[in-house]
């Protein structure tokens, strides 16, 4: 099977399960996505701090390097020595001395911005070896891609052909990336896990406010989800991205005053009758001009923005192989945050991430879904809650899978070889 | 860690085998499927943390599980046992021998390190996590509580998911 007979028995309502296991469409997926016309997220502002700092990442599966100069410029680069193509940056983040990025293999060496400023015995010695005379360290810097941010929220693109960076998230994803970084932040930590699956299975996931109540069951066992919550999902033009926002409880006492609700009305072991001994995990501190309690915002293709309660994270995914996708959590908080405050978020944070109350079961699901369509053939998904169209407002959540359908709506069209979409 | 300055003695080896059941106890809790007795290990205001070395390293405080009081570890295994989905398996500790720092009247300061082995279903045995305790022990009526355990992990790119605690 061909990826492009698979991509074509696709439509957004109803999606091959091969796309999640073809190693051709994941090769397929490196060229026209991530090194097609999108803005990939990698890295914070705020973690690359003065000259020489450098974080090692990745735009799909391609290893690259988000670099600050003596400039005060971002920069980004393939992390791939142009002699052999070593990896040029061994470590994870730091600050390179005198801002040189040297391979240790043969030492050449780059300067932050990916220009070549250096070969060893480039002249030979005594008139033996050495590169040729015409040798021009020029033409041999690092593969650079495009820059851009947007309060603080480092995106990368390998596409000189790609759309401004507010113009391919559209007004809607960059009004709420302003809200969360609406004044200078601080990485609170990190945390990294590896899902056994494909990362359009996390993709979906993200996008799919429909699981909310039913497979993370920390909300009704602890009576802490009401329907009535007011909450609202849109999606931007092409598809691609979504935000799923939920207001805070308009009761006072907040989140505890829907756990003794739940408490008096359930009894007998049923759901919803436990108590937590400690439910300051659970509580939300307003910090912005509205109630919005839970924010989270997938960005194609590659970054959560999230708000639960007062945690904040990006959580960036990372396509190691067909089935191997990595999700990097960067939890941070305001720069101006006091003690008491951060020990809140930290509080709050088991919610969230690798061992989070209710989000933990996010990455059994993409493996059960991982293994259960593996070895298909022409097997495809039903994605047609709440209709099979994708339209750009829906409130409430939970009741359908419009943002899903964009992810594919997206997805599909670039996989077509659309050369741009736009939102 | 510097090498040890003591001589070893009679009271010093009481207190470290004493230390080294305490772990092994703890660990067998866990690895028994006995969780709802974990929390009786630490004291009433304890702190737990499960922490990513990358994190300690770079002087940054998240912890992935990050609880402040014995309220919160029991909250936790209510939520595992009623609420959250996780792939079913086996835990299995491999505890290093533990390492005084400091003893001081009720409270000792000790670390080990830990291999954390996990099975599923299929049968396969893993590497879960690797990494050490770093502990503030307290005795309380004559025997020994977690008053602080931070469990510092090496292996920060976990497998899918972490559940059950370490």
């Amino acid at each position: 099977m061909k990826p492009g007979d698979i991509i074509a028995a696709s439509v957004p309502e109803a999606v091959d399960a091969r796309v999640y296991h073809d190693s051709d469409i994941f090769e397929q997926e490196q060229e026209r996505i991530y090194r097609g016309p999108v803005w990939s997220y990698v890295a914070l502002e705020c973690e690359l701090d003065g000259a020489g700092a450098f974080k090692s990442t990745f735009v799909g599966n391609t290893p690259v390097v988000v670099t600050r100069d003596e400039e005060g410029k971002l920069n980004a680069w393939v992390n791939r020595c142009a002699h052999k193509g070593a990896l040029v940056c061994r470590a994870l983040r730091g600050h390179a001395a005198d801002g040189s990025f040297v391979c240790v293999y043969h030492q050449w060496a780059y300067d932050a911005k990916g220009n070549l400023r250096g070969v060893p015995f480039r002249r030979g010695m005594k008139g033996t070896g050495g590169m040729a005379k015409d040798f021009d360290l020029a033409q041999h810097g690092l593969q650079k891609l495009r820059v851009a941010s947007l309060c603080g929220m480092v995106f990368l693109s390998f596409d000189d052909q790609v759309p401004p960076l507010e113009q391919f998230l559209g007004p809607d994803m960059c009004r709420y990336i302003r809200r969360v970084f609406n004044r200078p932040v601080r990485v609170l930590g990190y945390a990294r896990q590896n899902m056994r699956g494909n990362w359009k299975l996390y993709s979906e996931n993200s996008r799919d406010g429909y699981h909310g109540g039913l497979l993370h069951l920390f909300y009704p066992t602890f009576g802490i989800y009401r329907p009535s919550q007011e909450s609202a999902g849109e999606v931007d033009a092409a598809g691609f991205h979504n935000a799923f926002t939920v207001s805070k409880p308009s009761q006072a006492g907040g989140y505890e005053s829907y756990q003794s609700e739940a408490n008096r009305e359930m009894s007998g072991g049923a759901a919803g009758t436990e108590m937590l001994r400690d439910p300051s995990v659970l509580e939300f501190r307003p910090e912005f001009d509205d109630n919005i309690a839970l924010l989270i915002q997938s960005l194609f293709p590659s970054v959560v923005l999230q708000q639960i309660q007062n945690t904040l994270a990006t959580r960036q995914i990372v396509p190691h192989g067909v089935a191997e996708t990595e999700l990097v959590w960067t939890y941070f908080g305001y720069a101006d945050d006091d003690e008491a405050m951060t020990r809140h978020r930290l509080r709050n944070i088991n919610l969230v991430g690798p061992a989070g109350y209710i989000s933990m079961e996010d990455g059994e699901a993409v493996e059960l879904c991982d293994q259960g369509t593996a070895n298909t053939s022409g097997w495809r998904s039903l994605i047609e809650m709440g209709g099979d169209d994708v339209v750009d407002h829906v409130a409430p959540i939970g009741l359908d899978e419009n943002a899903v359908r964009g992810f594919w709506k997206g997805y599909l069209a670039l996989m077509n070889g659309a050369a741009q979409v736009q939102s | 860690m510097n090498p040890p300055v003591h001589a070893m003695n009679a009271e010093r080896q009481l207190l470290l085998a004493e230390i080294a059941e305490f772990n092994a106890a703890y660990a067998h809790c866990i690895d028994d499927d006995q969780l709802e007795q974990w929390p009786d290990y630490f004291t009433e205001n304890c702190e737990y943390r499960i922490i990513p070395r990358e994190n300690v390293d770079l002087g940054l405080p998240a912890a992935i599980i990050f609880c402040d009081n014995r309220g919160m570890l029991i909250d936790r295994v209510v939520a595992l046992r009623k609420a959250n989905i996780y792939p079913a398996h086996y835990s299995r500790h491999v505890l290093g021998p533990p390492v005084l720092i400091k003893s001081e009247d009720q409270i000792v300061h000790v670390q080990s390190s830990y291999l954390l082995l996990q099975t599923r279903m299929d049968g396969e045995t893993h590497v879960f996590s690797a990494g050490k305790y770093l502990d503030v022990l307290e005795r309380v009526n004559g025997v020994l509580r977690i008053k602080r355990r931070d469990v510092v992990f090496d292996t920060h790119r976990i497998d899918t998911l972490l559940a059950t605690p370490i």
